[in-house]
Protein backbone atom coordinates (compact mmCIF):
# COMPACT_ATOMS: atom_id res chain seq x y z
CA UNK A 1 0.00 0.00 0.00
CA UNK A 2 2.88 2.19 0.96
CA UNK A 3 4.26 1.20 -2.36
CA UNK A 4 1.14 2.52 -3.83
CA UNK A 5 0.48 5.48 -2.86
CA UNK A 6 4.29 6.60 -3.19
CA UNK A 7 3.67 5.62 -6.51
CA UNK A 8 0.47 8.10 -6.90
CA UNK A 9 2.36 10.94 -5.49
CA UNK A 10 5.45 10.28 -7.14
CA UNK A 11 3.77 10.84 -10.56
CA UNK A 12 2.71 14.43 -10.42
CA UNK A 13 5.62 15.24 -8.22
CA UNK A 14 8.16 14.78 -11.39
CA UNK A 15 8.71 17.67 -11.85
CA UNK A 16 10.34 18.14 -7.93
CA UNK A 17 11.40 14.70 -7.17
CA UNK A 18 14.04 15.99 -4.76
CA UNK A 19 12.37 17.71 -2.51
CA UNK A 20 9.23 15.04 -2.05
CA UNK A 21 11.74 12.74 -1.45
CA UNK A 22 13.21 14.76 1.63
CA UNK A 23 9.86 15.56 2.89
CA UNK A 24 8.58 12.09 3.01
CA UNK A 25 11.94 10.41 3.47
CA UNK A 26 11.90 7.62 0.35
CA UNK A 27 9.14 5.37 0.75
CA UNK A 28 9.42 2.48 -1.81
CA UNK A 29 11.51 1.71 -5.03
CA UNK A 30 9.32 2.49 -7.55
CA UNK A 31 9.60 6.42 -6.74
CA UNK A 32 12.92 5.65 -7.09
CA UNK A 33 12.77 4.36 -10.27
CA UNK A 34 10.67 7.41 -11.27
CA UNK A 35 13.18 10.03 -9.69
CA UNK A 36 16.24 8.31 -11.92
CA UNK A 37 14.28 9.05 -15.44
CA UNK A 38 13.75 12.54 -13.85
CA UNK A 39 15.31 15.35 -16.20
CA UNK A 40 14.01 18.03 -13.81
CA UNK A 41 15.62 16.55 -10.63
CA UNK A 42 18.02 19.00 -8.48
CA UNK A 43 21.21 16.96 -9.91
CA UNK A 44 22.04 13.13 -10.92
CA UNK A 45 25.08 12.59 -8.77
CA UNK A 46 22.41 13.37 -5.69
CA UNK A 47 20.18 11.41 -6.84
CA UNK A 48 22.26 8.60 -7.56
CA UNK A 49 23.86 8.73 -4.09
CA UNK A 50 20.46 8.78 -2.15
CA UNK A 51 19.68 5.76 -4.56
CA UNK A 52 22.57 3.97 -3.46
CA UNK A 53 21.81 4.49 0.29
CA UNK A 54 18.81 3.71 0.05
CA UNK A 55 19.57 0.05 -1.27
CA UNK A 56 22.09 -0.47 1.10
CA UNK A 57 19.86 0.64 4.22
CA UNK A 58 17.03 -2.03 2.46
CA UNK A 59 19.60 -4.95 2.28
CA UNK A 60 20.95 -4.10 6.01
CA UNK A 61 17.44 -4.22 7.23
CA UNK A 62 16.53 -7.18 5.01
CA UNK A 63 18.90 -9.28 7.20
CA UNK A 64 17.79 -7.76 10.48
CA UNK A 65 14.36 -8.12 9.93
CA UNK A 66 15.26 -12.05 8.88
CA UNK A 67 17.10 -12.40 12.33
CA UNK A 68 14.54 -10.84 14.42
CA UNK A 69 11.71 -13.02 13.73
CA UNK A 70 10.54 -13.87 16.95
CA UNK A 71 10.07 -10.13 18.21
CA UNK A 72 7.76 -9.50 15.26
CA UNK A 73 5.80 -7.06 18.01
CA UNK A 74 8.89 -4.94 18.43
CA UNK A 75 9.50 -5.00 14.65
CA UNK A 76 7.83 -1.76 14.45
CA UNK A 77 9.86 -0.01 17.02
CA UNK A 78 13.15 -1.60 15.70
CA UNK A 79 12.35 0.08 12.14
CA UNK A 80 11.62 3.63 13.99
CA UNK A 81 14.78 3.80 15.93
CA UNK A 82 16.36 5.72 13.32
CA UNK A 83 13.32 6.59 10.88
CA UNK A 84 15.61 5.56 8.50
CA UNK A 85 14.66 2.05 8.10
CA UNK A 86 12.05 0.90 5.30
CA UNK A 87 9.54 0.04 8.32
CA UNK A 88 10.03 4.07 9.73
CA UNK A 89 9.62 4.89 6.35
CA UNK A 90 6.25 2.89 5.29
CA UNK A 91 4.27 4.57 8.56
CA UNK A 92 5.71 7.81 7.82
CA UNK A 93 4.14 7.53 4.34
CA UNK A 94 0.87 6.22 5.89
CA UNK A 95 0.41 8.85 8.56
CA UNK A 96 1.02 11.29 5.20
CA UNK A 97 -1.65 9.98 3.42
CA UNK A 98 -4.10 9.67 6.18
CA UNK A 99 -3.16 13.15 6.83
CA UNK A 100 -3.79 14.34 3.58
CA UNK A 101 -6.98 12.13 3.15
CA UNK A 102 -8.51 13.81 6.69
CA UNK A 103 -6.72 17.40 5.88
CA UNK A 104 -8.75 17.20 2.24
CA UNK A 105 -12.11 16.05 3.69
CA UNK A 106 -12.01 18.29 6.42
CA UNK A 107 -11.22 21.09 3.95
CA UNK A 108 -14.22 20.40 1.29
CA UNK A 109 -16.17 20.19 4.53
CA UNK A 110 -15.78 23.51 6.12
CA UNK A 111 -14.10 25.50 3.48
CA UNK A 112 -17.07 24.98 0.89
CA UNK A 113 -18.70 28.76 0.38
CA UNK A 114 -21.69 26.75 -0.86
CA UNK A 115 -23.56 26.36 2.48
CA UNK A 116 -23.43 29.92 3.01
CA UNK A 117 -24.70 31.10 -0.71
CA UNK A 118 -28.37 31.04 0.54
CA UNK A 119 -27.92 33.92 2.88
CA UNK A 120 -26.68 35.87 0.06
CA UNK A 121 -29.46 35.51 -2.68
CA UNK A 122 -30.82 39.09 -2.90
CA UNK A 123 -31.84 41.60 -5.22
CA UNK A 124 -30.46 45.15 -5.58
CA UNK A 125 -34.41 46.31 -4.70
CA UNK A 126 -34.59 43.74 -1.70
CA UNK A 127 -31.48 45.55 -0.33
CA UNK A 128 -32.63 48.88 -0.63
CA UNK A 129 -36.15 48.14 0.71
CA UNK A 130 -34.64 46.44 3.39
CA UNK A 131 -31.99 49.50 4.88
CA UNK A 132 -34.93 51.91 4.03
CA UNK A 133 -36.90 49.35 6.34
CA UNK A 134 -34.70 49.34 9.24
CA UNK A 135 -35.49 53.03 10.09
CA UNK A 136 -38.89 52.65 10.10
CA UNK A 137 -40.35 50.90 13.67
CA UNK A 138 -43.01 48.39 12.93
CA UNK A 139 -46.06 49.28 14.83
CA UNK A 140 -47.47 45.94 15.22
CA UNK A 141 -45.56 43.87 18.10
CA UNK A 142 -48.49 40.75 18.98
CA UNK A 143 -47.59 39.09 15.72
CA UNK A 144 -43.94 37.99 15.13
CA UNK A 145 -42.50 40.18 12.69
CA UNK A 146 -40.65 38.69 9.64
CA UNK A 147 -36.77 38.97 9.71
CA UNK A 148 -34.73 38.33 6.32
CA UNK A 149 -32.03 35.87 6.96
CA UNK A 150 -29.56 37.91 4.60
CA UNK A 151 -26.15 38.33 5.20
CA UNK A 152 -25.24 40.45 2.11
CA UNK A 153 -26.90 43.68 3.00
CA UNK A 154 -25.63 43.25 6.58
CA UNK A 155 -21.85 42.48 5.62
CA UNK A 156 -21.66 45.48 3.55
CA UNK A 157 -23.03 47.94 5.97
CA UNK A 158 -20.43 46.48 8.55
CA UNK A 159 -17.38 47.47 5.74
CA UNK A 160 -18.68 50.82 4.81
CA UNK A 161 -18.82 51.54 9.41
CA UNK A 162 -15.21 49.87 9.00
CA UNK A 163 -14.54 52.63 5.99
CA UNK A 164 -15.88 55.50 7.25
CA UNK A 165 -14.32 54.74 10.79
CA UNK A 166 -11.06 55.07 9.21
CA UNK A 167 -12.07 58.08 7.43
CA UNK A 168 -12.80 59.24 10.99
CA UNK A 169 -9.42 58.19 12.40
CA UNK A 170 -7.33 59.81 9.96
CA UNK A 171 -9.27 62.79 10.11
CA UNK A 172 -8.95 63.21 13.61
CA UNK A 173 -5.32 62.28 13.55
CA UNK A 174 -5.57 59.02 15.90
CA UNK A 175 -2.39 57.51 16.85
CA UNK A 176 -2.70 53.95 17.79
CA UNK A 177 0.65 52.34 19.03
CA UNK A 178 -0.58 48.39 19.65
CA UNK A 179 -1.41 48.17 16.21
CA UNK A 180 -2.91 49.75 13.04
CA UNK A 181 -5.65 51.68 12.31
CA UNK A 182 -7.26 49.52 9.97
CA UNK A 183 -6.89 46.68 11.90
CA UNK A 184 -8.04 48.69 14.61
CA UNK A 185 -11.42 50.07 12.63
CA UNK A 186 -12.02 45.79 11.50
CA UNK A 187 -11.75 44.72 14.70
CA UNK A 188 -13.97 46.97 15.95
CA UNK A 189 -16.82 46.95 13.90
CA UNK A 190 -16.90 42.90 13.20
CA UNK A 191 -16.29 42.53 17.21
CA UNK A 192 -19.49 44.60 17.29
CA UNK A 193 -21.42 42.86 15.01
CA UNK A 194 -20.24 39.26 16.27
CA UNK A 195 -20.13 39.60 19.36
CA UNK A 196 -23.14 41.46 20.43
CA UNK A 197 -25.22 39.14 18.06
CA UNK A 198 -23.70 36.04 19.46
CA UNK A 199 -24.78 37.92 22.88
CA UNK A 200 -27.96 38.72 22.61
CA UNK A 201 -28.92 35.11 20.51
CA UNK A 202 -27.78 33.73 23.89
CA UNK A 203 -30.06 36.36 25.91
CA UNK A 204 -32.86 35.18 24.00
CA UNK A 205 -32.11 32.07 23.85
CA UNK A 206 -32.54 32.37 27.89
CA UNK A 207 -35.78 34.68 27.69
CA UNK A 208 -37.06 32.25 24.59
CA UNK A 209 -37.18 34.33 22.15
CA UNK A 210 -38.21 33.54 18.65
CA UNK A 211 -35.02 33.95 16.63
CA UNK A 212 -32.44 32.34 15.15
CA UNK A 213 -28.51 33.41 14.85
CA UNK A 214 -28.46 34.34 11.05
CA UNK A 215 -31.63 36.74 11.94
CA UNK A 216 -30.26 37.96 14.91
CA UNK A 217 -26.96 38.96 12.97
CA UNK A 218 -29.26 40.37 9.83
CA UNK A 219 -31.04 42.33 12.45
CA UNK A 220 -28.06 43.91 14.29
CA UNK A 221 -26.26 44.02 11.20
CA UNK A 222 -29.19 46.35 9.48
CA UNK A 223 -29.55 48.43 12.51
CA UNK A 224 -26.13 49.73 11.61
CA UNK A 225 -27.29 51.63 9.12
CA UNK A 226 -27.82 54.55 11.15
CA UNK A 227 -24.75 54.03 12.79
CA UNK A 228 -23.13 54.90 9.36
CA UNK A 229 -25.51 57.63 8.52
CA UNK A 230 -24.87 59.15 12.19
CA UNK A 231 -20.90 58.73 12.06
CA UNK A 232 -20.62 59.82 8.10
CA UNK A 233 -22.44 63.47 8.53
CA UNK A 234 -20.97 63.88 12.19
CA UNK A 235 -17.23 63.22 11.03
CA UNK A 236 -17.39 66.10 8.51
CA UNK A 237 -19.41 68.58 10.25
CA UNK A 238 -17.79 68.84 13.59
CA UNK A 239 -20.71 70.14 15.94
CA UNK A 240 -21.69 68.73 19.64
CA UNK A 241 -25.28 69.33 19.88
CA UNK A 242 -25.90 68.03 15.70
CA UNK A 243 -24.14 65.04 16.86
CA UNK A 244 -26.56 64.48 19.53
CA UNK A 245 -29.51 65.34 17.77
CA UNK A 246 -28.22 62.29 14.90
CA UNK A 247 -27.48 59.92 18.12
CA UNK A 248 -31.14 60.81 19.46
CA UNK A 249 -33.01 60.76 15.57
CA UNK A 250 -31.35 58.10 13.75
CA UNK A 251 -29.66 55.78 16.11
CA UNK A 252 -32.72 55.73 18.45
CA UNK A 253 -35.24 54.92 14.87
CA UNK A 254 -32.59 52.30 14.56
CA UNK A 255 -33.27 51.19 17.51
CA UNK A 256 -36.53 50.88 17.77
CA UNK A 257 -37.17 49.00 15.00
CA UNK A 258 -35.03 46.18 16.29
CA UNK A 259 -36.86 46.15 19.73
CA UNK A 260 -40.02 46.46 18.14
CA UNK A 261 -38.87 43.43 16.42
CA UNK A 262 -37.31 41.50 19.09
CA UNK A 263 -40.82 42.31 21.72
CA UNK A 264 -43.18 40.76 18.76
CA UNK A 265 -40.64 37.66 18.97
CA UNK A 266 -40.85 37.43 22.98
CA UNK A 267 -43.21 36.32 25.40
CA UNK A 268 -43.60 37.62 28.73
CA UNK A 269 -43.17 41.53 30.20
CA UNK A 270 -39.56 40.37 32.30
CA UNK A 271 -38.05 38.81 29.29
CA UNK A 272 -39.12 41.50 26.97
CA UNK A 273 -37.85 44.14 29.07
CA UNK A 274 -33.93 42.13 29.39
CA UNK A 275 -33.90 41.46 26.21
CA UNK A 276 -34.64 44.94 24.32
CA UNK A 277 -33.11 46.74 27.27
CA UNK A 278 -29.31 45.06 26.61
CA UNK A 279 -29.65 45.82 23.02
CA UNK A 280 -31.02 48.88 22.91
CA UNK A 281 -27.92 50.03 25.50
CA UNK A 282 -25.73 48.64 23.27
CA UNK A 283 -26.43 49.69 20.37
CA UNK A 284 -26.81 53.36 21.30
CA UNK A 285 -23.91 53.73 23.91
CA UNK A 286 -22.09 52.02 20.70
CA UNK A 287 -22.50 55.00 18.38
CA UNK A 288 -21.56 57.15 21.44
CA UNK A 289 -18.12 55.35 21.55
CA UNK A 290 -17.54 55.48 18.02
CA UNK A 291 -18.20 59.25 17.99
CA UNK A 292 -16.10 60.01 21.27
CA UNK A 293 -13.11 57.50 21.00
CA UNK A 294 -12.24 58.99 17.39
CA UNK A 295 -12.40 62.52 17.76
CA UNK A 296 -11.19 64.14 20.72
CA UNK A 297 -7.92 65.36 18.66
CA UNK A 298 -10.59 67.15 16.25
CA UNK A 299 -12.13 68.63 19.20
CA UNK A 300 -9.37 69.76 20.51
CA UNK A 301 -8.51 71.81 17.55
CA UNK A 302 -11.89 73.51 17.24
CA UNK A 303 -11.08 74.40 20.62
CA UNK A 304 -8.11 76.52 20.24
CA UNK A 305 -9.86 78.10 17.65
CA UNK A 306 -12.95 78.79 18.95
CA UNK A 307 -11.54 79.68 21.93
CA UNK A 308 -12.63 79.31 25.46
CA UNK A 309 -16.00 77.86 23.87
CA UNK A 310 -14.94 74.18 25.85
CA UNK A 311 -17.66 71.95 26.20
CA UNK A 312 -17.83 70.95 29.82
CA UNK A 313 -17.45 67.39 29.53
CA UNK A 314 -13.90 67.85 28.44
CA UNK A 315 -13.38 70.17 30.83
CA UNK A 316 -14.22 67.97 33.57
CA UNK A 317 -12.45 64.97 32.31
CA UNK A 318 -9.00 66.57 31.87
CA UNK A 319 -8.98 68.54 35.26
CA UNK A 320 -9.94 65.35 37.41
CA UNK A 321 -6.17 64.04 37.30
CA UNK A 322 -4.69 66.93 38.32
CA UNK A 323 -6.62 67.60 41.13
CA UNK A 324 -6.60 64.00 42.30
CA UNK A 325 -2.81 64.26 42.28
CA UNK A 326 -2.59 67.36 44.02
CA UNK A 327 -4.36 66.13 46.72
CA UNK A 328 -2.67 62.40 46.78
CA UNK A 329 0.43 64.66 47.09
CA UNK A 330 -0.42 66.94 50.52
CA UNK A 331 -2.02 64.45 51.71
CA UNK A 332 1.08 62.11 51.76
CA UNK A 333 3.30 65.05 53.01
CA UNK A 334 0.67 65.50 55.60
CA UNK A 335 0.86 61.75 56.84
CA UNK A 336 5.12 61.88 56.69
CA UNK A 337 4.99 65.20 58.92
CA UNK A 338 3.02 63.22 61.34
CA UNK A 339 5.22 60.12 61.22
CA UNK B 1 -2.11 21.06 -1.89
CA UNK B 2 0.73 19.05 -3.17
CA UNK B 3 1.17 21.64 -5.52
CA UNK B 4 1.34 24.54 -3.49
CA UNK B 5 4.47 22.22 -0.88
CA UNK B 6 6.21 22.11 -4.06
CA UNK B 7 6.20 25.56 -5.33
CA UNK B 8 7.04 26.56 -1.75
CA UNK B 9 10.13 25.36 -2.24
CA UNK B 10 10.54 27.27 -5.48
CA UNK B 11 9.18 29.81 -3.50
CA UNK B 12 12.33 30.11 -1.10
CA UNK B 13 14.44 29.96 -4.05
CA UNK B 14 13.31 32.51 -5.95
CA UNK B 15 12.64 35.31 -3.15
CA UNK B 16 16.33 35.06 -2.06
CA UNK B 17 17.45 35.25 -6.06
CA UNK B 18 14.60 38.41 -6.30
CA UNK B 19 16.08 40.02 -3.30
CA UNK B 20 19.57 39.55 -4.47
CA UNK B 21 18.64 41.20 -8.12
CA UNK B 22 16.21 43.64 -7.26
CA UNK B 23 17.98 44.63 -4.30
CA UNK B 24 15.27 44.83 -1.53
CA UNK B 25 15.46 44.04 1.65
CA UNK B 26 15.10 40.79 1.97
CA UNK B 27 12.71 41.11 5.69
CA UNK B 28 10.01 42.37 3.29
CA UNK B 29 10.53 39.64 0.72
CA UNK B 30 10.68 37.03 3.29
CA UNK B 31 7.11 38.14 4.84
CA UNK B 32 4.76 34.97 5.15
CA UNK B 33 2.52 36.77 2.29
CA UNK B 34 4.94 36.89 0.07
CA UNK B 35 5.93 33.38 0.03
CA UNK B 36 2.10 32.36 -0.62
CA UNK B 37 2.30 35.00 -3.33
CA UNK B 38 5.07 34.17 -4.87
CA UNK B 39 4.52 30.08 -4.96
CA UNK B 40 0.53 31.11 -6.52
CA UNK B 41 2.41 33.43 -8.90
CA UNK B 42 4.37 31.60 -10.55
CA UNK B 43 3.22 30.98 -13.85
CA UNK B 44 7.23 30.05 -15.79
CA UNK B 45 6.72 26.82 -16.30
CA UNK B 46 9.59 25.88 -18.28
CA UNK B 47 11.67 26.81 -15.44
CA UNK B 48 12.56 23.72 -13.56
CA UNK B 49 14.95 22.76 -10.80
CA UNK B 50 16.80 24.53 -8.65
CA UNK B 51 19.95 25.09 -10.11
CA UNK B 52 18.75 27.03 -12.97
CA UNK B 53 19.28 30.61 -13.26
CA UNK B 54 16.91 32.92 -11.58
CA UNK B 55 17.14 35.23 -14.93
CA UNK B 56 15.17 32.17 -16.66
CA UNK B 57 11.93 33.82 -14.54
CA UNK B 58 11.75 37.15 -16.35
CA UNK B 59 11.08 35.76 -19.76
CA UNK B 60 10.19 37.00 -22.44
CA UNK B 61 6.83 35.36 -22.90
CA UNK B 62 5.73 35.97 -19.22
CA UNK B 63 6.81 39.19 -19.27
CA UNK B 64 4.92 39.99 -22.12
CA UNK B 65 1.77 38.80 -20.79
CA UNK B 66 1.75 40.75 -17.75
CA UNK B 67 2.45 44.10 -19.98
CA UNK B 68 -0.30 43.01 -22.12
CA UNK B 69 -2.33 42.96 -18.94
CA UNK B 70 -1.10 46.46 -17.89
CA UNK B 71 -2.15 47.75 -21.28
CA UNK B 72 -5.49 45.90 -20.75
CA UNK B 73 -5.80 48.10 -17.46
CA UNK B 74 -4.87 51.43 -18.65
CA UNK B 75 -7.13 50.67 -21.75
CA UNK B 76 -10.69 48.58 -20.33
CA UNK B 77 -12.25 47.23 -23.39
CA UNK B 78 -13.82 43.85 -22.84
CA UNK B 79 -11.95 41.43 -23.69
CA UNK B 80 -10.78 37.96 -22.26
CA UNK B 81 -7.25 38.31 -22.66
CA UNK B 82 -7.03 39.32 -18.55
CA UNK B 83 -9.53 36.90 -17.61
CA UNK B 84 -7.75 33.45 -19.66
CA UNK B 85 -4.37 33.80 -18.55
CA UNK B 86 -4.57 35.03 -15.23
CA UNK B 87 -1.45 35.28 -13.03
CA UNK B 88 -0.36 36.88 -9.69
CA UNK B 89 2.97 39.07 -10.78
CA UNK B 90 1.60 41.92 -11.61
CA UNK B 91 -0.53 41.96 -8.70
CA UNK B 92 2.06 41.26 -6.66
CA UNK B 93 4.56 43.90 -7.82
CA UNK B 94 1.77 46.51 -7.40
CA UNK B 95 1.49 45.30 -4.48
CA UNK B 96 4.30 45.54 -2.69
CA UNK B 97 5.35 48.95 -4.47
CA UNK B 98 2.18 50.53 -3.50
CA UNK B 99 2.96 49.49 0.19
CA UNK B 100 6.53 50.57 0.27
CA UNK B 101 5.64 53.69 -1.26
CA UNK B 102 3.23 54.08 1.52
CA UNK B 103 5.61 53.56 4.41
CA UNK B 104 6.73 55.83 6.31
CA UNK B 105 3.91 58.03 6.50
CA UNK B 106 2.76 58.05 9.91
CA UNK B 107 2.46 60.90 12.48
CA UNK B 108 3.99 59.00 15.02
CA UNK B 109 7.90 57.61 14.97
CA UNK B 110 9.77 55.55 12.50
CA UNK B 111 8.68 52.46 14.69
CA UNK B 112 5.31 52.50 12.33
CA UNK B 113 6.72 51.44 9.36
CA UNK B 114 6.60 47.73 9.64
CA UNK B 115 2.65 47.45 10.54
CA UNK B 116 2.08 50.47 7.61
CA UNK B 117 3.89 47.55 4.87
CA UNK B 118 2.04 44.84 6.31
CA UNK B 119 -1.68 46.79 6.93
CA UNK B 120 -1.56 47.97 3.22
CA UNK B 121 -0.71 44.21 2.01
CA UNK B 122 -3.04 43.21 3.76
CA UNK B 123 -5.88 45.02 2.94
CA UNK B 124 -5.38 45.05 -0.42
CA UNK B 125 -5.43 40.97 -0.62
CA UNK B 126 -8.21 40.53 1.75
CA UNK B 127 -10.04 42.60 0.49
CA UNK B 128 -9.95 40.64 -3.10
CA UNK B 129 -10.07 38.04 -1.28
CA UNK B 130 -13.92 39.41 -0.03
CA UNK B 131 -14.76 41.04 -2.97
CA UNK B 132 -13.80 37.63 -4.86
CA UNK B 133 -15.54 34.78 -2.47
CA UNK B 134 -18.54 37.90 -2.19
CA UNK B 135 -18.94 37.98 -6.44
CA UNK B 136 -18.90 33.85 -6.08
CA UNK B 137 -21.56 33.59 -3.51
CA UNK B 138 -24.15 35.68 -5.53
CA UNK B 139 -23.97 33.49 -8.21
CA UNK B 140 -20.92 34.79 -10.12
CA UNK B 141 -19.36 32.27 -12.86
CA UNK B 142 -15.87 33.62 -12.86
CA UNK B 143 -12.48 31.67 -10.84
CA UNK B 144 -11.51 32.60 -7.63
CA UNK B 145 -7.91 33.27 -8.93
CA UNK B 146 -9.23 35.23 -12.08
CA UNK B 147 -10.94 37.90 -9.93
CA UNK B 148 -7.85 38.23 -7.47
CA UNK B 149 -6.04 38.52 -11.01
CA UNK B 150 -8.14 40.99 -12.41
CA UNK B 151 -8.59 43.41 -9.03
CA UNK B 152 -4.88 43.37 -8.43
CA UNK B 153 -3.99 44.87 -11.96
CA UNK B 154 -6.83 47.62 -11.44
CA UNK B 155 -4.88 48.41 -8.78
CA UNK B 156 -2.47 50.33 -11.36
CA UNK B 157 -3.79 53.45 -11.45
CA UNK B 158 -4.22 53.79 -7.81
CA UNK B 159 0.12 53.22 -7.63
CA UNK B 160 0.57 55.76 -10.20
CA UNK B 161 -1.21 58.05 -8.18
CA UNK B 162 0.67 57.49 -5.32
CA UNK B 163 3.69 58.06 -7.75
CA UNK B 164 2.27 61.19 -8.72
CA UNK B 165 1.01 62.30 -4.60
CA UNK B 166 4.68 61.56 -3.79
CA UNK B 167 6.26 63.86 -6.27
CA UNK B 168 3.53 66.60 -5.48
CA UNK B 169 4.42 66.51 -2.28
CA UNK B 170 8.12 67.06 -2.69
CA UNK B 171 7.32 70.29 -3.99
CA UNK B 172 4.99 71.20 -0.77
CA UNK B 173 2.41 70.48 1.00
CA UNK B 174 -0.37 72.83 1.16
CA UNK B 175 -4.04 73.89 -0.36
CA UNK B 176 -2.72 73.63 -4.15
CA UNK B 177 -1.25 70.45 -3.28
CA UNK B 178 -3.82 69.26 -1.66
CA UNK B 179 -6.61 69.93 -4.40
CA UNK B 180 -3.93 68.46 -7.08
CA UNK B 181 -3.90 65.34 -5.11
CA UNK B 182 -7.11 65.28 -4.91
CA UNK B 183 -8.25 65.32 -8.44
CA UNK B 184 -5.21 63.02 -9.19
CA UNK B 185 -6.60 60.16 -7.16
CA UNK B 186 -9.94 60.58 -7.30
CA UNK B 187 -9.54 60.60 -11.17
CA UNK B 188 -7.33 57.18 -10.77
CA UNK B 189 -10.31 55.60 -8.11
CA UNK B 190 -12.49 56.22 -11.04
CA UNK B 191 -10.80 54.92 -13.39
CA UNK B 192 -9.56 51.51 -11.56
CA UNK B 193 -13.45 51.16 -10.54
CA UNK B 194 -14.74 51.14 -13.98
CA UNK B 195 -11.55 48.68 -15.28
CA UNK B 196 -12.51 46.08 -12.97
CA UNK B 197 -16.18 46.82 -13.46
CA UNK B 198 -15.70 45.77 -16.97
CA UNK B 199 -13.93 42.90 -15.98
CA UNK B 200 -15.59 41.29 -13.81
CA UNK B 201 -19.57 43.13 -13.70
CA UNK B 202 -19.86 40.57 -16.76
CA UNK B 203 -19.65 37.56 -15.16
CA UNK B 204 -22.53 38.27 -12.83
CA UNK B 205 -26.33 37.44 -13.69
CA UNK B 206 -27.38 41.08 -15.36
CA UNK B 207 -29.70 42.00 -12.49
CA UNK B 208 -27.16 41.86 -9.80
CA UNK B 209 -24.15 43.63 -11.04
CA UNK B 210 -24.96 46.65 -8.76
CA UNK B 211 -24.33 44.34 -5.89
CA UNK B 212 -21.11 43.15 -7.02
CA UNK B 213 -19.39 46.67 -8.34
CA UNK B 214 -20.86 48.04 -4.31
CA UNK B 215 -17.53 46.48 -2.72
CA UNK B 216 -15.23 46.67 -5.44
CA UNK B 217 -16.18 50.71 -5.16
CA UNK B 218 -15.74 50.28 -1.07
CA UNK B 219 -12.24 48.70 -1.74
CA UNK B 220 -10.90 51.01 -3.80
CA UNK B 221 -11.90 53.71 -2.23
CA UNK B 222 -10.28 52.56 1.05
CA UNK B 223 -7.05 52.32 -0.80
CA UNK B 224 -7.47 55.62 -2.34
CA UNK B 225 -8.02 57.15 1.04
CA UNK B 226 -5.00 55.99 2.30
CA UNK B 227 -2.81 57.09 -0.58
CA UNK B 228 -4.94 60.62 -0.16
CA UNK B 229 -4.29 61.08 3.37
CA UNK B 230 -0.88 59.88 3.05
CA UNK B 231 2.15 62.54 4.35
CA UNK B 232 5.86 61.77 4.28
CA UNK B 233 7.77 62.77 7.66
Amino acid sequence: MAAAGGGRSGAPAAEWGGFEDNMQGGGSAVIDMENMDDTSGSSFEDMGEMHQRMKEEEEEEAEGEAGAGEEEEDGEFLGMKGLRGQLGRQVADQMWQVGKRQASRAFSLYANIDILRPYFDVEPVQVRARLLESMIPVKMINFPQKIAGELYGPLMLVFTLVAILLHGMKTSDTIIREGTLMGTAIGTCFGYWLGVSSFMYFLAYLCNAQITMVQMLSLLGYGLFGHCITLFVTYNIHFHSLFYIFWLVVGGLSTLRMVAVLVSRTVGHTQRLILCGTLAALHMLFLLYLHFAYHKVVEGILDTLEGPNVPPFQRVARDIPAVSNAVLNTTAKAIALTL
Amino acid sequence: MLWLLRNVGKAVIVAEGATELVGLDPLLICHPCSFCLFALAGSCNSCEGINESVLCLFQMRDLKAVGKKFVHVMYPRKSSALLRDWDLWGPLVLCVSLALMLQGGSADSKDDGGPQFAEVFVIIWFGAVVITLNSKLLGGTISFFQSLCVLGYCVMPLTVAMLVCRLVLLAGAGTVSFIIRLIVVGAMFAWSTLASTAFLADSQPPNRKALVVYPIFLFYFVISWMILTFTPQ
